[in-house]
């Protein structure tokens, strides 16, 4: 068992890492799902198998596959690709990196001072996650359901697409004359801006 | 748990480095991704079904902010067309 | 009626003060009617206590009206009080007959102005600070008054305050007049000092006691407060102020660069006469400064071309006549001659301002002319004026008053033949430039188109000016003549008299004849140079003439001696080192708020590092603390 959960998790950090660098947008995300297989089967792992079976249907299988269809939707082509080469240098990854890497140690020094994990695996049942959800956690389940419904109403409006004059009058009032972005790119994490204050 | 801390950190790196902001997107689901992996790692250490339970809300939010996110995406790509973060920056000064 | 003598200044004062405060939503008829009548009701009350006073004369002759203790401190204890005696009895009926005639004219010439109850504010107040300087028995409250004068000066000078050159008049006239305030000021307090009072007749009577004449501290005290009345008369040094003040309207200039706020300095020395007499050099600076004055302001009017600015600066020369005649000792010439001028320099610039109007604010004289037959009261008015300011023989009341100064610079103790011979020259010279004045804007041909005609509101004053020209002579006039001393022995009942001394070659007829001939000679070579059969003149322009024009080039010499030098102090210290810390500390902000702005770039990827990063630290210092 363990050595299973040590290669899901190899598996999850290696694509993980690949999904970040890639290009394309595609590879990417399939990339991510992937890695999130993996994830389900690390929860398997640890005895939760309902939360694997979520991971599954809802994460790689509904958000991810979202995720896909918008891409696919913007239909970006080849140019965002090039693009994404121009931007990702090596040296961006520089200060974001370091900072990860701190904290990384930050949260492994606290996960090191907690108690060791025991080792007896703790299977649970949806069964107990249902007795939770109607008891204790009942509230929660009433929240979660006004947030999906807010998030429903909320993705429909802001992502419907404006009148045909409106839409004239957004491009005229935007940035969108300086659209494609310079080759100057700024980095994260430096101090200098490309912008004028 | 190390293994939470590492997909969150490098979700971060992801979410620091990328300028189209799908791959931002992406990046913040991995960051949910990571803690809702350490909340179900906790149950499993201290042998609760709590965490496992605040996985289940968490990916009930995740789901409710792509879909918004997303949304929000898709207007801001109407409005300039294209998908770098660096254009808004009109708040700027 | 002596305990109602508060009247006198305070009605003027309560109509400035409604005025001032209300002024804008009255109309212009109850603004008129309630600044004049305010004036018309304190010469009535002016007048009233004259006769009353002449009637039954008090003793001592001297009427005290305690108001009340000004200040109590020991043993100091000014008042507010008012005294009356024959001299403050003809400054009073003067200031308020004359500035009610004066106000009634304003009704008419400021009637377009959209100032016209701040105007009558102004002027209101005025009158009541000049009443309450002449009022004043002691010298607080009479520096109270002074400065009171100085400020409306100041403020009407500036009147039309849109127009930065007339600000700049009213500033050069407040600041010069203030050097010979702060003179004064330092003089009171000398006096206050040394003998612990500042009532005037307390002040004279221990100073006589306690100063020996010739005294360091007598001649301390009267060089300071002359210096005070030098300032406030424009004598030298200290008169440059007073052309530029021409540029305030023309009743103010007759009112006050005219018959009265100008003449404030001789009434402080006539009234404080006996701290004089006890520094016979700071008298004999007295006569000097005034003979000095007289014929420098002749001089410079002789080559003026504004018609007021010839006024002012004749105003310059008749005041220095009148400190000629303090100089001298001649105390009660000084006040008749300041009567007489009262009227007769009034009338001209009333005369002035109808001028002014007509020409449609041209003050030019040399593109004025011909103007006697549009505006006959005009013409009549400056002609009468001009004479008596001239010293026409036996008519006009000018020459009584000129005449008598000039006797007595031959004849007192302090007499001298030099000062008589300068009192001649000036006669000559003011008849020159007055001639001068007329001919050019009465005579000769007409250059510009008039069609204005004064109102009845603005005539009658003139009339009446007129005629007190003609016969306010004749209440003093000298033995040859009819020998009326009325006004001198009126006026001698508290002014020390003067005693003839000097006899011998020259007689007071002898006077007469020279002051009769040199204004003979001055008429004569002013219609020979203007005269209206020479066609259209043009202004002369040579050396000479320029230096006089710019009143010998005072300004110029200032300007270099004083104002340069201050303004490059100012300047090279106006960036010291607490500026610079103030201004650092600015400049200090506005880096770090530079620098903070860099952090609102706008961009998503640098709020999220942010955002990271300071999470990052903090956790850091949570474990490090832990």
């Amino acid at each position: 068992m363990l050595i299973a959960f040590y290669i899901a998790s190899a598996i999850a950090v290696l694509a993980t890492i690949v999904a970040i660098t890639r290009n394309h947008a595609v590879h990417a995300l399939l990339y991510l799902i992937v890695s999130l297989l993996a994830i389900a089967v690390v929860f398997f792992v640890i005895g939760a198998p309902f939360l694997a079976a979520l991971e599954l249907i809802i994460y790689a299988g509904a958000i991810m596959v979202l995720f896909l269809f918008v891409v696919m939707m913007l239909n970006i082509g080849e140019h965002a690709t090039e693009v994404e080469t121009e931007w990702l240098k090596p040296g961006v990854w520089a200060w974001p990196s370091a900072l990860a890497t701190v904290l990384i140690a930050e949260l492994a020094y606290v996960a090191v001072h907690v108690a060791a994990p025991e080792a007896t695996m703790h299977v649970v049942t949806p069964k107990e996650i249902g007795i939770s959800l109607f008891g204790p956690y009942a509230i929660g389940v009433e929240l979660a359901s006004l947030l999906l419904m807010s998030g429903l109403v909320g993705a429909y409006h802001i992502g419907r697409r404006a009148s045909g004059e409106e839409e004239e009058r957004y491009r005229a009032s935007t940035d969108g004359a300086r659209v494609v972005s310079s080759s100057g790119a700024v980095r994260v994490g430096s101090d200098r801006t490309s912008d004028a204050a | 748990m190390y293994l939470a801390v590492a997909l969150f950190a490098l979700g971060l790196i992801g979410l620091l480095t990328r300028r189209n902001l799908i791959f931002t997107l992406m990046s913040v689901e991995v960051m949910l991704n990571a803690s809702g992996l350490a909340f179900v790692a906790g149950s499993y250490q201290w042998g609760r079904p709590d965490g496992q339970v605040m996985f289940l809300f968490i990916l009930a939010m995740a789901a409710a902010e792509v879909s918004v996110g997303l949304a929000l995406l898709l207007q801001f790509h109407r409005r300039a067309p294209t998908l770098d973060s660096e254009v808004a920056s009109e708040m700027k000064g | 009626m002596s305990s109602l003598l508060w009247i006198i200044p305070a009605l003027p004062f309560a109509s400035a003060a409604v005025l001032a405060l209300f002024g804008s939503r009255f109309s212009r008829r109850v603004a008129a009617w309630l600044g004049t009548a305010s004036i018309g009701l304190s010469a009535l009350a002016a007048i009233l206590a004259a006769i009353e006073f002449l009637a039954a004369r008090p003793p001592g002759s001297a009427w005290v009206d305690h108001l009340w203790t000004w200040i109590s401190l020991g043993d100091f204890q000014p008042e507010a009080a008012l005294y009356f005696v024959p001299i403050t009895l003809v400054m009073v009926v003067v200031i308020t007959f004359v500035g009610f005639l004066i106000h009634l004219y304003s009704v008419e010439y400021m009637r377009d102005d959209e100032g016209f109850s701040r105007f009558f504010a102004y002027m209101n107040l005025f009158v009541a600070a000049m009443l309450t300087l002449v009022l004043a028995n002691n010298l607080l409250l009479l520096y109270l008054g002074w400065e009171g004068v100085g400020l409306c000066s100041f403020l009407l000078i500036g009147f039309w305050y849109r127009d930065p050159a007339n600000v700049r008049a009213a500033n050069k006239a407040f600041l010069v007049t203030r050097v010979g305030d702060t003179a004064f000021a330092i003089g009171l307090f000398l006096l206050a000092t040394h003998l612990r009072t500042l009532d005037i007749q307390e002040v004279m009577r221990r100073a006589t006691q306690q100063w020996p004449v010739g005294s360091g501290l007598a001649i301390a005290a009267a060089a300071l407060l002359l210096g005070g009345a030098v300032g406030k008369s424009a004598q030298l040094p200290l008169q440059t102020w007073l052309p530029d003040a021409m540029a305030g309207p023309t009743p103010t200039s007759a009112l006050i660069h005219a018959a009265t706020m100008v003449t404030a300095g001789v009434y402080l020395i006539a009234r404080t006469n006996a701290l004089f007499v006890l520094a016979p050099p700071v008298q004999f600076a007295v006569a000097l400064i005034g003979a000095g004055t007289m014929l420098l302001a002749a001089f410079s009017a002789i080559a003026q071309r504004d018609l007021k600015r010839v006024l002012a600066y004749s105003t310059m020369s008749q005041i220095g006549y009148m400190f000629l005649a303090l100089g001298l000792g001649a105390w009660s010439a000084a006040i008749f001659h300041f009567m007489t001028h009262a009227f007769f320099k009034a009338l001209l610039f009333l005369a002035a301002g109808v001028v002014i109007q007509a020409m449609h604010h041209e003050q030019d004289m040399f593109r004025m002319g011909g103007l006697r037959f549009d505006l006959p009261v005009a013409f009549w008015s400056f002609l009468i004026g001009g004479s008596a300011l001239a010293g026409l023989p036996l008519i006009t009341a000018g020459f009584f008053s000129k005449d008598l100064i000039l006797w007595q610079a031959w004849a007192g103790p302090n007499g001298n033949g030099l000062f008589w011979v300068a009192g001649l020259l000036g006669a000559t010279l003011t008849s020159f430039y007055t001639y001068r004045m007329i001919l050019l804007v009465f005579y000769g041909p007409e250059k510009l188109e008039t069609s204005y005609k004064p109102g009845p509101v603005a005539v009658i004053p003139l009339i009446t000016l007129c005629v007190l020209s003609i016969i306010g002579g004749y209440i003093d006039t000298p033995p040859d003549f009819g020998g009326v001393p009325v006004l001198s022995n009126f006026l001698n009942t508290v002014l020390p008299p003067l005693n003839e001394v000097h006899l011998g070659a020259i007689t007071e007829l002898s006077t007469a004849i020279s002051a009769s001939a040199s204004f003979a000679i001055g008429f004569g070579f002013a219609y020979f140079v203007y005269a209206p059969w020479r066609g259209a003149l043009k202004p002369r322009e040579d050396p000479l003439l320029r230096l006089w024009y710019s009143g010998w080039a005072m300004d110029w010499l200032y300007d270099r001696l004083f104002v340069r030098p201050f303004q490059f102090v100012v300047r090279a210290g106006a960036s010291d080192l607490i500026d610079e810390i103030y201004t650092g500390i600015a400049r200090i902000t506005d880096l770090a708020s530079g620098a903070f702005r860099q952090t609102q770039n706008g961009r998503l990827r640098w709020y999220a590092t942010g955002v990271a990063a300071g999470f990052v630290v903090l956790f850091a210092v949570v474990l490090l603390v832990r």
